[in-house]
């Protein structure tokens, strides 16, 4: 029996003494391939896990309840924080569920802008997925190519908004600057490299015996697990579910764009992996027609909605008026009409959506940040036993959960 | 920025309050989607549906708590809603005594998404959707953890984001933002017991929390010694800070330092 005393807690969940030879190990917190802080307690029947059990909330900073004691404009940087490989899904998630709310209908440019910044952050996603799986399974030099492709791509969203994690680039209602003089043409130069690297990583993973070993017919996700489970993104196409909101709900310019859902019904890692390398490319295929968009837009980037959104900044610096409902909005902030909004979106790790009660007030009353990886960290529950332990890092990385929105 | 409310007097009033301001309501339109219609349809016939609109392209039914595995079953094997893709709650206990219940699905043939709300009293408990949708192993004990709200059936009904030993449940509205006493004290209670609150003390609680007159560790703010110079050696008593602790305008005597100087 466990003795705990002031220095040595009660460990819940352990236990220390057992009748079978089941053994109970801890996997986490801070474990490298936890990807962020995951602590998994596994019960071993030798190499087998037998029981396992997801504990989250080491990354619990309170983003709902600060939702309800903020303003809209002010909560938005605070999304950054949810997913933060791909910030700006998060704020574009959160301003588009505002703008349904109120109603907004967003300029062209900005339309544009936000799905470019959209995809960008997609690949930016897919890439930091793609190295810390190689890494986590044991391909080092993966993680040393995707990491330096990302941070090409990471250079563009800093050239764009001077941040390169925590961007805050969509605003609710536009998105806050043009695109920089150049950014088109660094864009296209560093698409055109792009598809090279992909094939580098292909050729050294797609076909690679240990690359293969390691990952067919591990972490099998059936497709009726994968719905109950509420699945979303990769984890549901890999499951042989052919849904993406891009194409099935779309928003913002994704139903004048062509391009193409993968799908695998391998319902492994092996499959997934597949997935995430096709989906970088159709991101590749989807930037460069908006890049053929962009200059026929009008450069209009905020929508005109005074009651909601404060007019450009050389009508506030102009005009009386502008710049009193300026004050009003910054001071006090909008206020959003009566009424419940749930809006989704495809984030690069599946559906984030933000369910937004409002009661007419300038804070909502109540905001759900709708997770993918909340799920996705929930499955492991019920598809971990049975495995091997060398595969629960396989199985974990593959899953792609970010524990800021685990966690939120 | 938090709801502002004047410490020293709560009862003061803003100078300025909107009373005619009247918020404006998102429409809700009758249900005449066909898919819609026959959901209703379908719903009606297993259980007592309140109130049925369309919000904003979603179909929101209204139902009474204990029908909600009925109500849920019904739209999973008939309708096609096969995936939950959130359920929590609303806090409106202040106002009606109430916590809100959502259950936020999806049919992915139609794709078409629909509410379930239905609401329940404080102490009562709501049953389990578990043996429909195995989100809710998850979603629920978050609902849990969040609003104390107890779910029958649940298969491991404990807290998942909070501690196991944690009091409160923080997504509540009568819940501080800043967290309460049992918060704040919670690592020191913990680990060395509760006698040693007054030992330790408030300043020394949150590890985060940076002391200019700390001289063990790096934040120095407040003793900085000359580049260069041994820190044992030097006079270690307080550097005061330098804020401009002279007005630059004497409003109580109508000097202005600054235009005089100026001149």
């Amino acid at each position: 029996m466990q003795e705990p005393n002031k220095l040595r807690p009660f460990f819940e969940n352990l236990n220390f003494e057992r009748d079978d030879n089941t053994m109970v190990i801890n996997f986490g917190p801070q474990h490298p391939s936890a990807h962020g802080q995951l602590r998994l307690i596994l019960e071993l029947q030798g190499e087998q896990v037998v029981k396992a059990l997801p504990d989250i909330g080491y990354l619990h900073r309170g983003v709902e309840k600060m939702a309800e004691n903020m303003i809209y404009n002010e909560f938005l940087p605070t999304t950054d924080r949810l997913d933060y490989i791909a910030s700006t899904a998060n704020n574009y998630a959160f301003a588009h569920a505002v703008e349904k709310l109120i109603g907004l209908e967003v300029p062209r440019r900005a339309q544009v802008i936000r799905t470019m910044l959209l995809e960008l952050n997609r690949i930016i996603s897919h890439l930091f997925f793609l190295a810390t799986h190689a890494l986590d399974v044991g391909a080092m030099s993966i993680f040393l190519y995707a990491f330096r492709e990302r941070e090409y791509a990471m250079d563009l969203m800093e050239e764009y908004c001077g941040a390169r994690l925590t961007h805050s680039a969509v605003r609710i209602g536009g998105v806050p600057l043009d695109l920089p003089e150049g950014w088109l043409q660094s864009l296209s130069k560093f698409l055109d490299e792009l598809p090279e690297q992909i094939k580098l990583y292909e050729d050294l993973l797609t076909q690679n015996r240990i690359w293969k070993m390691r990952l067919e017919d591990v972490g099998i996700v059936t497709p009726e697990q994968a719905m109950s489970w509420g699945c979303s993104g990769i984890m549901l196409r890999g499951s042989g579910i052919e849904y993406d909101i891009r194409k099935e709900e779309p928003y913002e310019l994704y139903e004048e764009l062509d391009f193409d859902i993968p799908v695998s019904d391998r319902c492994d890692s092996y499959g997934r992996y597949r997935l995430y390398m096709e989906e970088m490319k159709e991101s590749i295929k989807i930037l460069r027609q908006l890049i053929e968009m962009y200059p026929e837009t009008e450069a209009r980037l905020m929508a005109h909605a005074p009651r909601y959104i404060s007019a450009p900044k050389e009508e506030i610096m102009t005009q009386n008026y502008a710049l009193m409902r300026h004050f009003v909005l910054v001071t006090q902030g909008m206020r959003p009409p009566k009424g419940t909004v749930y809006a989704p979106t495809e984030s690069p790790k599946g559906e984030l959506g933000f369910l937004i009660r409002s009661e007419g007030e300038p804070y909502a009353y109540r905001l759900k940040c709708r997770a993918p990886s909340f799920f996705h960290t929930g499955i492991l529950q019920d598809i971990l036993p049975g495995t091997y332990i060398a595969d629960v890092v396989t199985i974990i990385g593959s899953t792609n959960i970010v524990f800021g929105e685990v966690d939120r | 920025m938090r709801r502002y409310v004047p410490k020293d007097n709560v009862q003061k009033r803003a100078k300025y309050n909107d009373r005619f301001w009247v918020a404006p309501q998102v429409p809700r339109l009758a249900v005449e989607d066909e898919h819609f219609v026959s959901v209703v349809r379908n719903v009606s016939a297993v259980a007592k549906v309140k109130d049925s609109y369309v919000e904003l392209g979603q179909l929101v039914l209204e139902i009474e708590p204990s029908d909600n595995i009925a109500v849920l079953g019904n739209l999973r094997d008939e309708c096609g809603y096969s995936v939950c893709s959130e359920l929590s709650a609303i806090d409106y206990l202040a106002q009606d005594g109430e916590f809100e219940i959502f259950y936020q699905l999806l049919n992915m043939k139609e794709r078409k998404r629909l509410r379930v709300l239905t609401r329940i009293a404080e102490k009562q408990a709501i049953e389990s959707i578990t043996p429909l949708y195995d989100m809710a192993k998850f979603a629920e004990r978050e609902m849990y953890d969040m609003f104390g709200i107890y779910v029958n059936n649940h298969p491991y009904l404990k807290r998942i984001i909070m501690p196991d030993d944690w009091e409160g449940h923080p997504l509540r509205k009568s819940y501080p933002l800043e967290g309460d006493e049992f918060a704040s004290w919670y690592e020191v209670d913990k680990i060395f017991g509760k006698e040693y609150r007054d030992v330790i003390g408030p300043e020394n609680r949150d590890p985060a929390r940076i002391d200019r007159y700390d001289t063990k560790r790096f934040a120095r703010v407040g003793h900085e010694v000359p580049f260069g110079a041994d820190a044992s050696l030097v006079d270690t008593t307080d550097t005061p800070i330098e804020y401009s602790s002279a007005p630059l305008s004497d409003y109580q005597g109508g000097q202005h330092k600054v235009l005089e100087k100026r001149k």
